[in-house]
C-alpha cells in the first residue's frame, strides 16, 4: 500500500514537473546590456506579449560586465538566453562557434530582406563573414559614437566674443577634430556660473573596451586602417601608418589638455554623469544617451546640441556601436524566439521602437521624410550613421581588443613611450594573434 | 528508561539499521562519515586542479568548441615566463603585497596596542575601527573612486589642505606614479582592522603575571615591550601576515573597481591579468598554465612561511 502511494506521488511529481517545464517553455528570455534602450525594449515587448501570448523575461547586465557574463553564458552552452542582443564584435566568434542560429532561411521564409536595413548596420551587426550574405542577427539597435555639447554655453555672447578673439572663428559646432580640441581647450578650467568646468569628457576606460571605442574616432580620421584593403591581415603600414600615429597623438593631446582631472578611467556612464552635472562643455558618447540628455531637466532641451564626430585630415568617420538580435542555438524556444524577431522586424514596430528611444536601423523608419525633424538629435544620428567604421569582428576579437586597450591606455593615459611605439607594438600583438589563428 | 537525546535516537533507530551498524567496524563507520567530504573535496578541488594541469599543456580555448585541441608541451609555460608583461604584473603584485602587509602590520599592531589599554569608550572605538572590513570590496572600491575624485574628493581635499597643493592638481588613480599607492592606501584602510583584531587577541593572551614579574625585575616599559609583548604576539602577527598575503596575492575586485588595472598596466595585478587571459581572451590552456605557476608560487611560499611560523610558535 505504501509502495502504491509512493509510486502515485512520484508520478504526480513527474507530471507536475513536466507541466511546469512546458509552461516555462512559453517564456522567452532576452539578454542584453543594462542601459536605457533596454528599458525601452521592455516596454515595446509588452505588445509582443499581448499579441503572441508569450511571457517575456529579460536578463540585463551592466556594460562593463556584459561581454564577460554573456560570452561565458554562450561558451558554456547555457540556456539562460533565447534571444541575445550581443555586441557587434561577437558576431564572428558566435557564428563560428555555433552560438547563434543562421537566419537566412528564416528571413527568406518571412520575407525579411536585409536591403530594408541601413547597409552599415547589416555589415556591422548581421554578417559573418563580413561582406557575404550570411546573416546571424537582425539589426536591432543602430548606435554610433557622436558628440553632445552645451549649446547654452556656446551661445553666450561674452564667450563667443572671447573665442572669436582667441581663435579667429565663431564658437560653433566643430568641423574638424582640431577645432574640437580648440573648443575643449577654451572651456578647460573656465568658471561658468561659479563652477569650474572642463573641455570634454572622452572615453578612457581601461577594463573593458572604453578607450578603444574612443580613440578609434581619432585614429580613423587621421588615416588608421585595420589592414591592407587588398590583404586584410597585412597590418604593418596601415595600423601604424603616419596618419594613425598622428591620430593617436591627437587623442593623447586631447586627454592631456582638455579633460576633467581624474578622468583616466571613464566610459559611457562617467561621461554622462560629467555632462549632466555641468562639468564639461562636450562629451563623446554613443548616441543611445541622446534621448536621455534631451529629456534631462538640467541640460536637456535647447541647452544641448549634438554633432557627429568631426573630420580629420584623412576623412570623417565614427566608431560604430549598436547590436543585432540573434537566436541562441542552445535555446529550447527557438521557434518562439524567431517569432519575436519576425515581430520586431515589422516597420510599425520599428517605428514605435524609434519613438520609444530605440535607434531603429530600418530604412523605412530613418528614411521617412519626417524622421530628421522628429527629434533634435535625429539628423545627427543620420549623419553619424553615414560615416561609421567598426572594430574587428573576428572570432579572436577579444584578443585584438585587449591588445589595443593595453597599448593605447599605456600611451594615452599612462604616458608611456611614443605613439609610434604603441602602434608598432599593436601591430606585433595583432600579427601574433592572427598567426595563432592561422590567418597569416 | 531513555531520557537523553542519544538514548532517544538509539531507541528510535529501526532494529534492522541498528543491526547493520552494529556489524560495522569503527574504521568503516568513520569512512562512511568522512566519505561525502572526501568525495566533495575530490570533485571540487582535486579534480579541477588535475584538469587545470592537463589543460595547461594544450592550446585549448573554451570559446572554440569546434577547434582541435593540440598538445603543446611546455609552450604555454615558456610563453608566460618569457612575457615581460607578465613580469610587470608580478612586479605590480609584489609592490602591492609588500606595502599593504608592511603598513597593515605596523598600523594594525599600533592600533591593537592602543585599544588594549583600558580607557573609556574602548568598545566603541573598536567597533568603529573594524567597520571598513565589514564592507564589500566592490563597494569600497567604488566609493574610494569618489574620495579620490580630484575636484570634489575628500582625499584630495585633505591632502591639498595639508600640503597646500591644489586638490585637482593630482589624480590618485590616473597618475602612473600615484596609482599603485592608491590601491595600497585603500586596501590598508580596509584590512588594517583585521590585523588589529588578530594582534589584539595576541596581546590579550599574554598573562598579566609576566608583566608583573618584569616589573619586579625593574624592567623598563621599552624592555617589556621588546622582550615580552613582541615575542608573544609574533605568532599571531605572522598568522595575520599569512592571511593577508594569501588574500592580497589574489586581489581582484577592489582594484578592478578602483582603477580597472590602469593607468596602462600600472595596477594590473596577477589575478586581474589571469582573469583577462581566461575569461576575456579565452586562452584556456595558457590561462591554466598561468594559474598553475601562481598556485605553485603561492603554495611554495606559504609552505616555507608556515614552517617558519611553526618554529616561532615552538620557541
Amino acid at each position: 500500500m505504501k509502495t502504491k502511494y509512493l509510486v502515485t506521488a512520484a508520478a504526480s511529481a513527474l507530471i507536475a514537473g513536466s507541466v511546469a517545464t512546458s509552461a516555462a517553455a512559453q517564456d522567452l528570455t532576452l539578454c542584453w546590456a543594462a542601459w536605457d534602450p533596454a528599458n525601452a525594449l521592455v516596454e515595446l515587448s509588452r505588445d509582443f506579449e499581448a499579441e503572441s501570448g508569450y511571457t517575456m523575461a529579460f536578463e540585463f547586465v551592466p556594460w562593463p560586465n556584459f561581454a564577460d557574463r554573456m560570452l561565458n553564458e554562450l561558451n558554456s552552452g547555457g540556456q539562460l538566453c533565447d534571444l541575445m542582443i550581443g555586441d557587434s564584435q561577437w558576431i564572428g566568434g558566435s557564428a563560428e562557434a555555433g552560438h547563434y542560429i543562421q537566419l537566412n532561411d528564416f528571413f527568406d521564409a518571412q520575407g525579411i530582406t536585409m536591403d530594408d536595413f541601413i547597409p552599415a548596420t547589416v555589415t556591422g551587426y548581421s554578417e559573418w563573414p563580413k561582406g557575404t550574405p550570411n546573416y546571424w542577427a537582425l539589426p536591432a539597435f543602430g548606435d554610433v559614437v557622436g558628440w553632445t555639447y552645451r549649446r547654452d554655453w556656446f551661445e553666450r555672447p561674452e564667450l563667443q566674443e572671447e573665442f572669436q578673439a582667441t581663435y579667429g572663428r565663431a564658437l560653433d559646432v566643430p568641423n574638424t577634430l582640431e577645432e574640437l580640441r580648440d573648443i575643449a581647450e577654451f572651456f578647460q578650467g573656465r568658471e561658468i556660473d561659479g563652477t569650474t568646468v572642463y573641455g570634454a569628457a572622452i572615453y578612457t576606460e581601461r577594463g573593458s573596451e572604453g578607450i578603444t571605442m574612443g580613440v578609434t574616432n581619432a585614429l580613423y580620421n587621421y588615416g588608421f586602417e585595420y589592414g591592407n584593403p587588398e590583404s586584410p591581415y597585412d597590418l604593418d603600414g596601415f595600423v601604424n601608418s603616419e596618419g594613425a600615429v598622428a591620430g593617436l597623438e591627437f587623442y593623447r593631446s586631447l586627454y592631456e589638455c582638455c579633460t576633467p582631472p581624474g578622468s583616466s578611467n571613464w566610459y559611457m556612464s562617467e561621461n554622462i554623469d560629467a555632462y549632466r552635472s555641468g562639468q564639461v562643455a562636450m562629451q563623446m558618447n554613443f548616441a543611445f544617451i541622446w534621448p536621455g540628455v534631451n529629456a534631462d531637466p538640467n541640460v536637456g532641451g535647447d541647452r544641448s546640441g549634438y554633432f557627429p564626430n568631426p573630420a580629420g585630415p584623412a576623412g570623417q568617420f565614427a566608431q560604430l556601436g549598436g547590436q543585432g538580435i540573434s537566436v541562441v542555438s542552445y535555446s529550447d524556444n527557438v521557434d518562439a524566439a524567431l517569432e519575436y524577431i519576425a515581430w520586431f522586424a515589422q516597420p510599425e514596430v520599428q517605428s514605435r521602437w524609434w519613438e520609444m528611444g530605440g535607434y531603429s536601423a530600418l530604412r523605412a523608419v530613418v528614411e521617412d521624410p519626417g524622421f530628421a525633424s522628429s527629434q533634435p538629435y535625429a539628423q545627427t544620428f543620420l549623419d553619424s550613421k553615414a560615416i561609421v567604421k567598426d572594430f574587428w569582428a573576428e572570432p579572436a576579437y577579444a584578443d585584438l581588443l585587449l591588445a589595443m586597450q593595453d597599448r593605447v591606455h599605456n600611451y594615452v593615459i599612462a604616458g608611456s613611450g611614443t605613439a609610434q611605439e604603441a602602434l608598432d607594438g599593436l601591430v606585433a600583438d595583432w600579427e601574433e594573434i592572427f598567426e595563432d589563428e592561422g590567418l597569416r | 528508561m531513555p531520557d537523553s537525546p542519544s538514548d532517544r535516537l538509539a531507541t528510535a533507530t529501526p532494529s534492522g539499521v541498528a543491526r547493520t551498524i552494529r556489524g560495522l567496524s569503527d574504521r568503516t563507520i568513520a569512512w562512511i562519515f568522512v566519505a561525502p567530504t572526501i568525495f566533495l573535496l575530490l570533485a571540487i578541488n582535486i579534480f579541477p586542479l588535475i584538469w587545470t594541469i592537463r589543460l595547461s599543456f594544450t592550446n585549448y580555448r573554451v570559446n572554440r568548441p569546434n577547434a582541435d585541441v593540440e598538445w603543446v608541451g611546455l609552450q604555454n609555460y615558456q610563453r608566460i615566463l618569457n612575457d615581460p608583461d607578465v613580469w610587470a604584473t608580478m612586479q605590480a603584485t609584489a609592490h602591492f603585497l609588500i606595502w599593504t602587509i608592511v603598513l597593515q602590520v605596523l598600523i594594525g599592531f599600533a592600533l591593537a596596542w592602543l585599544i588594549n589599554r583600558k580607557f573609556k569608550g574602548n568598545d566603541l572605538w573598536t567597533t568603529i575601527i573594524v567597520l571598513p572590513m565589514m564592507l564589500s570590496p566592490a563597494v569600497v572600491g567604488n566609493f574610494w573612486t569618489f574620495l579620490y575624485q580630484p575636484q570634489i574628493g575628500l582625499f584630495n581635499t585633505v591632502v591639498g589642505y595639508l600640503t597646500g597643493a591644489a586638490p585637482d592638481s593630482f589624480s590618485m588613480i590616473g597618475d602612473v606614479a600615484l596609482a599603485p599607492w592608491s590601491i595600497v592606501i585603500v586596501d590598508t584602510w580596509m584590512w588594517t582592522p583585521f590585523v588589529m583584531l588578530i594582534c589584539l587577541a595576541g596581546l590579550r593572551s599574554i598573562p598579566d603575571s609576566i608583566y608583573e614579574a618584569a616589573e619586579c625585575d625593574r624592567a623598563s616599559a621599552w624592555r617589556q615591550f621588546w622582550t615580552i609583548t613582541v615575542p608573544m604576539v609574533l605568532p599571531f602577527l605572522m598568522l595575520a601576515v599569512l592571511f593577508r598575503g594569501i588574500e592580497n596575492f589574489k586581489m581582484f575586485d577592489l582594484v578592478v573597481q578602483l582603477t580597472g588595472g590602469g593607468p596602462g598596466n600600472t595596477t594590473t595585478l596577477t589575478a586581474i591579468d589571469l582573469k583577462r587571459e581566461a575569461f576575456e581572451r579565452w586562452r584556456t590552456g595558457y590561462a591554466s598554465a598561468y594559474a598553475v605557476i601562481l598556485f605553485v608560487t603561492v603554495f611554495g611560499l606559504a609552505s616555507i612561511y608556515v614552517k617558519a611560523l611553526n618554529k616561532v610558535k615552538e620557541r
